[in-house]
């Protein structure tokens, strides 16, 4: 409303000649004619033809293997094992023998892959509490009722961790030898932790508070294993004392869902400190074996080991390079339509004129 | 019993009698049987709302609105059921949109409390128990009687006891009521007006019976019983007894009268409701398009659900080991789960409705609406009047006008009368000079000192200078005395006031001949006769109705004879003479009305005695009736209007309005049909008509006049259908008056509404109020449905104004009626052009794309959200977090598209006025089409299934996104979720959604640009923080640190750009391509202002401080571009006149 009035003059109720109110802003007006855009779409296709070429090439330098595990090998045994729950105790381990072709230069990440494996269920999403994740002894104790069916066990124990998703958390362990040509093998060592977010390794993830006093199996004391380990979470990793308890890497990895139900998850990183793997793997043959624990066949999933090495945008993905190419190659024919037009009918304005 | 129970209830008002009986001073009668009579109090209330109520009250009204009762099932749904997402994800979105509703709604309301409370606690004066008592105005009851002071208004409706008058006469003005300026006198019944002191008051016995409260303001029946020496005298009331609450004492001292309506009950407070609602046609659109998103959430709902249980045919899927059920859940039972999975599905899609959609409405078309306020071009400097709103709701209406209904007179006109010619005894005489001069004689015949009048012209003068209801005001006659004896002496500050503008120039006109009106003092109206005085007595005045188009005086002269004066319309009038040169006048009125002269005749009837007291008798009985008063009185006036001898008859000229004929054209190239509805008779009509450029002289103009009988009128349109077709014009005009109009609405409305569309221009005359309203409602309900506007300054075009979709006042001379009545209000016809072309233009383009832009962008917000489920099995996981659920439409994607809405401007507004055509490119809500509601809809889809999939091809298989830690050494190699996926779509959508906005954009003010590009920032920014904590009360942290590590991934940089680049490139290439191919004229003149920017009218047009900045361009730019590309605009530059103002542009 403005001011009410404020004069009592002839000409008292005049609004104010601002720009503002006679709708006289400053303004740009674009429009989008073959004048204006023609350029931008050569250039735009230039551009994109340039980035798709530069990422293709940069995604053929990748390398990337998948060892489908599953029942391959000598895993069939085991997938048969794990066919019925009741032998989940019961230990099985198998190999499989898979060829890298070539090298795979540089760094190499090392990951399972889980097939038909549905993490992103909205009722196992949520069966999760990251307050006791985050080592609050309250929470410890009394887990959140999203958690159930797995927050307590039959004897009303609290499960730490609680929830579905703690609770399926994949535990096969991969070890993979590399055939050296004098038939002996090495292993192919791998480094086992930095795999997780800096930020949930370190901040979304804490044990209880131990005060260094005490050992970190008493900080659990109450709790229960959850119903499908075979090892309570304090002692998950057997040859670092430091990664066990909610803040274990692979927990960690495991607990990021994943948004499709074919996934892949990241297991290790090749440690290039010694030996052949210096310069990255070496091509050759190579025998994955695997503590067969997870089992796949009641959702008819599959298991593989991927080995993958990455550029500075991530891993094998054609996606990219080809989005870039075909819009390139869009824009550009379209430009080209776009001209023949302009210059047959629109040039001379016959259309803009009245 | 039901009876019973309705009354208690309010339904049914309690059994009324029609009159209601007030005892002056509320003296109740100590014997007798006394009902009493229970009466509101005189407290005003317009508030809707007391503190108590207001939050059940206001939430009630709130939640009748379709949309926001949708959400609050939602939420109550979400309360209920275990739902995907929380309850605070449509919760807050909710509270948002109703606090903000109700912080306007309450806002409004507490300005109308405190404007209550200053008028129910104003100071009145009121006699109680034989004093003179100070209290509040809430405080009167009826039947108290009041003491008003000078320059005062009334408290309540008053019946007017005394004045400080002997004869009990006080002056008033409803100037805040209807807007009439001029002073109109009341009267006190003589019984009464003696009673001038609270003493005398005292012992006043009287009894007031009148009709219940009843809204219109010029209708008061009633009847005062005085006791006096225990003998009853009954005296009517009328109007004229009536002082009506808002109005205010002038000329008067101080009056007593006693309070017969209070409060709510007053006229003034019957008024200010019953205003309809009305809405507009996108509106309407945008409901029906609620509807079908409705249609679509069922859907997606339903199907989602169908496709889970056909999932869940295998226990495996249904629950896999790794995702166990409880007992509880296992055990409910089939039908229930099935209902809250639906249930859930609805929620986890209900955002496709958006919820904002109505508060940005409301508040774009409250915020908007200023604008035209503020327009300086529709701001009138003579009257210093600028535009005014009185409803926000109808401002895109104006943009999609199909047909114009016009009133004339003020409207077309400036009312501003003007004396021109008249016709005595069958001479035409003309005005020149002050001096009446008799056709054929020039001026300078030698006159003398002492102008020789004609017997003929004298009674003609008399009558024209006495038959009238003008009032006079002396500037400086604030005195006790009255102003009658000071005014012998001629007083040259002496005004006159008249309701009638042909009134005032009739009596200023015989001023000007030298037979001036001096005044009128109670029943005595005195004239000076080229200097010598002469008193009549006022017998009676027979007021002016629009039924019967005359009003007459009966007065008795000096010397004793009594003679009745009449004027009016010459239909009105003609067939009652019995004497004079009734042929040669009717002549004359012809030739005046075709010179387009409003005309009046006047005549006058001798009484004998005998005949006077019949006639009084006879007056007197139909005055004092209480029942059918009205029908009386006219039965009355019509025995004493006849017999006349024909005096003459007077032309008066009413100027034409200022561009009013550029306007027309202007609204005829826009597409729009204008039509004429006016009560003037047919041949002023015409004339008028052609000179304000209605009618063409090319058009061929039909008539359908003087119809008497129904076959005749169904035989003569007929005719004219025919002729329609067969004369090869290409334009018809259309004449009808109003009799004719009647039986064509009667009987073959279908036949005539054919004729009436196929002219160019229509013409009514002789058109009553109510007859104008019904054309308004006949085309309104005509098959097409055409959008409406009426536009009129009297209180005649009320009705019409009302019934249109959008009605116009015209703050004229006659009264502020038309304008309280009115949804927009501006000082002058001609800003109708700026109003429609420009504002209405705009308006409209912006809600438009407003609302589609609302569907648009919630389609793009949850099909990803629905495609996700085929990915989940139908697990009802949300693919957003649910703070981004919350904030999308509030907070992400809300700023834009308001600013938008705001300061769009499509096309250059001068070009928008210049050319007319425009206009037609938005009409028939054609950017509301189903098919381009189709087409945004489609868009969003696309859009949605681009970003999903396109994400999905980006990290479906779960692909390392991360680079091989150059950037964050410690994060190499990390694996995405869920929510990282979910936060890429989200992103990539918001990033997209605005910068569609943008594309549509057409006009960058800095504050486009700041809430465009604010909003990205600010959703990043947001991101950020909100991912920096771990927050409490949250039982999952699912968006810790998801987003940095998101934007630290190369690969999702380059996946965001080309997917935004994918998803708007077909929008532009579209664009451009209609734009070369197939260009619409809008488009056409944006090319033109971008080109040619300003020719030499621009500048004309434009204000000045802009128009010099421009001169530097146009050199730069004429000789290069504009002069080939654009030649039909050089010619048209160079060919035009510049008195033409706009119309040279499209009459190429």
């Amino acid at each position: 409303m403005g001011k009410k009035q404020a004069g009592t003059g002839p000409l008292s109720r005049r609004p104010d000649n601002s720009a503002f109110k006679q709708q006289r802003l400053p303004a740009w007006s674009p429009s989008l004619t073959a004048n204006t855009v023609l350029p931008t779409f050569y250039i735009l296709s230039l551009v994109c033809l340039l980035l798709g070429i530069w990422l293709l090439i940069t995604v053929e330098n990748t390398h990337e293997l998948k060892v489908d595990y599953t029942n391959a090998g000598t895993c069939e045994e085991c997938f048969n094992l794990r066919k019925s729950p009741n032998d989940s105790t019961t230990a099985c381990t198998c190999t499989v023998s898979f060829h890298v072709p070539t090298t795979f230069p540089g760094d190499v990440f090392f990951y399972y892959g889980l097939r038909n494996f549905h993490q992103n269920l909205r009722r196992y999403m949520d069966s999760r509490d990251d307050a006791q994740m985050v080592g609050r002894k309250n929470n410890l104790k009394t887990p959140s009722s999203y958690c159930a069916p797995f927050d307590y066990d039959a004897d009303r124990n609290p499960i730490a961790p609680c929830g579905a998703v703690a609770n399926s958390m994949f535990n096969d362990s991969l070890t993979v030898m590399y055939n050296l040509m004098d038939g002996s093998k090495i292993q192919v060592p791998l480094y086992r932790k930095g795999i997780a977010w800096y930020t949930d390794k370190n901040v979304k993830f804490r044990n209880p508070s131990t005060n260094n006093t005490f050992p970190l199996q008493q900080a659990f004391e109450g709790t229960t294993r959850p119903l499908y380990w075979q090892r309570p979470v304090y002692e998950l990793d057997d040859t670092d004392s430091n990664n066990n308890g909610f803040i274990n890497d692979d927990l960690i990895v495991w607990m990021r869902e994943a948004a499709f139900p074919n996934f892949k998850k990241l297991y290790g990183v090749l440690n290039r400190a010694q030996g052949p793997f210096t310069e990255g793997l070496p091509a050759g043959n190579y025998t994955l074996s695997i503590n067969y624990n997870f089992p796949v066949e009641p959702f008819r999933g599959r298991k593989e080991l991927v080995i993958s090495t990455v550029t500075w945008f991530g891993g094998q993905n054609y996606f990219l390079p080809i989005a870039y190419l075909v819009t390139s190659g869009l824009i550009l024919v379209t430009a080209v339509v776009l001209t023949t037009v302009y210059v047959k009918v629109g040039k001379r304005g016959k259309n803009m004129e009245e | 019993m039901i009876r019973w129970i309705r009354q208690q209830l309010g339904f049914d008002p309690p059994h009324q009698s029609d009159t209601r009986t007030v005892y002056i001073a509320n003296k109740f009668p100590q014997h007798g049987h006394y009902i009493p009579q229970r009466f509101a109090d005189n407290r005003i209330i317009s508030s809707k709302y007391t503190i108590w109520n207001f939050i059940p009250k206001n939430l009630f009204e709130q939640f009748r609105r379709i949309a926001n009762f949708y959400f609050l099932i939602i939420f109550l749904v979400q309360l209920m059921i275990d739902t995907p997402t929380s309850p605070i994800t449509s919760g807050l979105p909710l509270f948002f949109v109703i606090t903000v509703t109700a912080i306007k709604q309450g806002y409004e309301d507490w300005l109308r409390h405190k404007a209550d409370n200053e008028v129910n606690g104003a100071p009145v004066f009121v006699v109680r128990s034989g004093s003179l008592v100070q209290t509040r105005s809430k405080n009167i009851r009826v039947g108290d009687i009041v003491r008003v002071a000078k320059d005062e208004t009334f408290p309540a409706d008053l019946v007017l006891l005394s004045s400080d008058r002997a004869e009990g006469t006080c002056h008033i003005t409803t100037a805040s009521l209807d807007g009439e300026t001029n002073l109109k006198t009341h009267y006190a019944v003589p019984e009464t007006a003696v009673s001038q002191s609270v003493s005398r008051l005292e012992s006043l016995q009287a009894v007031v019976e009148c009709q219940q409260p009843e809204a219109d303001l010029y209708r008061f029946v009633g009847r005062i019983t005085v006791t006096q020496q225990g003998e009853e005298i009954v005296r009517p009331l009328g109007p004229e007894n009536l002082l009506l609450r808002g109005a205010r004492l002038k000329n008067t001292k101080e009056i007593f009268g006693v309070a017969v309506y209070t409060g709510m009950e007053s006229k003034m407070a019957l008024n200010y409701k019953c205003k309809s609602q009305k809405r507009s046609a996108v509106e309407k659109s945008m409901n029906t398009f609620l509807i079908i998103y409705l249609g679509i959430l069922l859907f997606e709902a339903i199907l989602s659900t169908i496709l889970k249980y056909a999932w869940q045919a295998e226990n495996k899927w249904d629950e896999p080991f790794y995702n166990q059920k409880t007992d509880q859940e296992r055990n409910s039972s089939q039908i229930l789960k099935f209902i809250s999975d639906f249930l859930a599905f609805l929620v986890l899609y209900n955002f496709i409705i958006p919820i904002s959609l109505y508060v940005t409405v409301e508040l774009q078309k409250f915020l908007g609406s200023f604008f035209i306020g503020w327009d300086l071009d529709l701001y009138h400097e003579e009257s210093d009047q600028k535009a005014q709103v009185n409803t926000s709701d109808l401002n895109e209406e104006l943009g999609q006008v199909e047909y114009v209904f016009t009133d004339k007179t003020g409207t077309l006109t400036e009312n501003e009368m003007q004396f021109r010619e008249c016709s005595i005894n069958g001479i035409k005489y003309q005005e020149i000079n002050g001096k009446l001069v008799p056709e054929g004689m020039t001026e300078d015949s030698p006159d003398g000192s002492v102008p020789c009048v004609s017997r003929e012209e004298e009674l003609f003068l008399k009558a024209v200078s006495l038959c009238h209801t003008v009032q006079i005001s002396y500037d400086q006659t604030d005195g006790p005395g009255d102003p009658f004896s000071r005014a012998n002496g001629f007083s040259p500050q002496m005004e006159y006031y008249a309701s009638s503008p042909d009134e005032k120039a009739l009596v200023e006109a015989t001023k000007r001949m030298g037979v001036t009106f001096i005044g009128s003092h109670g029943e005595t109206m005195e004239i000076k006769t080229f200097g010598k005085a002469e008193k009549y007595k006022l017998l009676h005045v027979l007021e002016f109705d629009a039924n019967r188009r005359r009003m007459s005086v009966i007065l008795q002269k000096p010397s004793g004879e009594k003679v009745l004066f009449t004027k009016g319309a010459e239909s009105a009038i003609l067939p009652y003479a019995t004497s004079g040169e009734i042929d040669k006048t009717r002549v004359h009125v012809d030739e005046f009305a075709l010179k387009g002269l409003r005309t009046l005749v006047v005549a006058c009837r001798h009484f004998s005695a005998d005949e006077y007291q019949e006639v009084d008798r006879r007056l007197h009985e139909a005055r004092t009736a209480l029942q059918q008063r009205e029908e009386r009185l006219v039965e009355v006036f019509n025995f004493i209007e006849r017999d006349l001898e024909l005096l003459g008859a007077t032309g008066v000229e009413d100027k034409l309005q200022d561009k009013v004929q550029e306007t027309i054209e202007a609204l005829r190239l826009a597409g729009i049909k204008v039509w004429v509805l006016t009560g003037d008779k047919h041949e002023t009509a015409v004339s008028v008509s052609l000179s304000c450029g209605h009618f063409h002289r090319t058009m061929n103009v039909l008539e359908l006049v003087q119809q008497k009988s129904d076959h005749e009128c169904a035989e003569q349109l007929r005719r004219l259908a025919r002729r329609i077709k067969e004369d090869h014009v290409i334009q018809h005009g259309l004449v009808v008056d109003g009799a004719s109009l009647s039986l064509a609405l009667r009987e073959h409305e279908k036949l005539f509404m054919e004729v009436c569309k196929n002219c160019s221009a229509v013409l009514c005359c002789r058109m009553a109020p109510l007859q104008k309203a019904k054309v308004v409602r006949l085309l309104k309900t005509s098959p097409e449905k055409p959008i409406t506007l009426a536009i009129g300054d009297g209180a005649n075009d009320v009705s019409m104004i009302q019934e249109a979709h959008v009605g116009i006042g015209i703050m004229g001379k006659e009264g502020r009626q038309a304008v309280r009545n009115s949804d927009y209000a501006i000082a002058r016809f001609k800003f109708l052009a700026k109003l429609l072309l420009v504002h209405g233009h705009f308006y409209y383009i912006r809600i438009a794309t407003l609302v589609q832009y609302f569907f648009y962008k919630n389609v793009c917000f949850i099909t990803p959200q629905f495609l996700y489920q085929f990915f989940c099995l139908f697990s009802q996981q949300t693919l957003y977090d649910s703070v981004y659920l919350t904030l999308y439409n509030i907070c992400f994607t809300s700023l834009p598209i308001l600013v938008y809405s705001l300061f769009e401007q499509l096309v250059h507004p001068h070009v928008l006025q210049s050319k007319p055509a425009l206009y037609r490119d938005i009409s028939k809500n054609s950017l509301l089409s189903f098919k381009t509601f189709l087409y945004w809809t489609f868009l969003g889809f696309c859009h949605a299934f681009v970003f999903f999939f396109g994400s999905y091809v980006l990290m479906g298989e779960d692909t390392t996104l991360m680079g091989n830690g150059q950037i964050l050494r410690a994060n190499r190699q990390l694996m995405f979720g869920n929510w990282t996926f979910g936060t890429l779509v989200f992103t990539v959508m918001v990033i997209t959604v605005t910068l569609k906005l943008a594309l549509e954009t057409h006009f960058w003010t800095w504050m486009n640009h700041f809430v465009t590009w604010g909003s990205i920032a600010f959703y990043f920014i947001f991101s950020l923080f909100y991912g920096s904590i771990i927050w409490p009360f949250l039982h999952t942290q699912d968006m810790y640190f998801v987003f940095v590590q998101l934007l630290s991934s190369g690969s999702a940089w380059f996946a965001i750009i080309i997917i935004v680049v994918a998803c708007l490139f077909p929008d532009v290439i579209k664009k451009v391509f209609y734009r070369h191919l197939q260009p619409t004229s809008t488009q056409k003149s944006q090319m033109y202002t971008n080109c040619v920017a300003i020719g030499d009218d621009f500048i004309a047009l434009q204000p000045l401080s802009r128009a010099k900045n421009q001169l530097g361009k146009i050199s730069l730019l004429r000789p290069t571009r504009a002069s080939d590309a654009w030649t039909p605009c050089a010619v048209s530059q160079r060919g035009k006149t510049p008195a033409h103002g706009w119309a040279g542009w499209w009459s190429e």
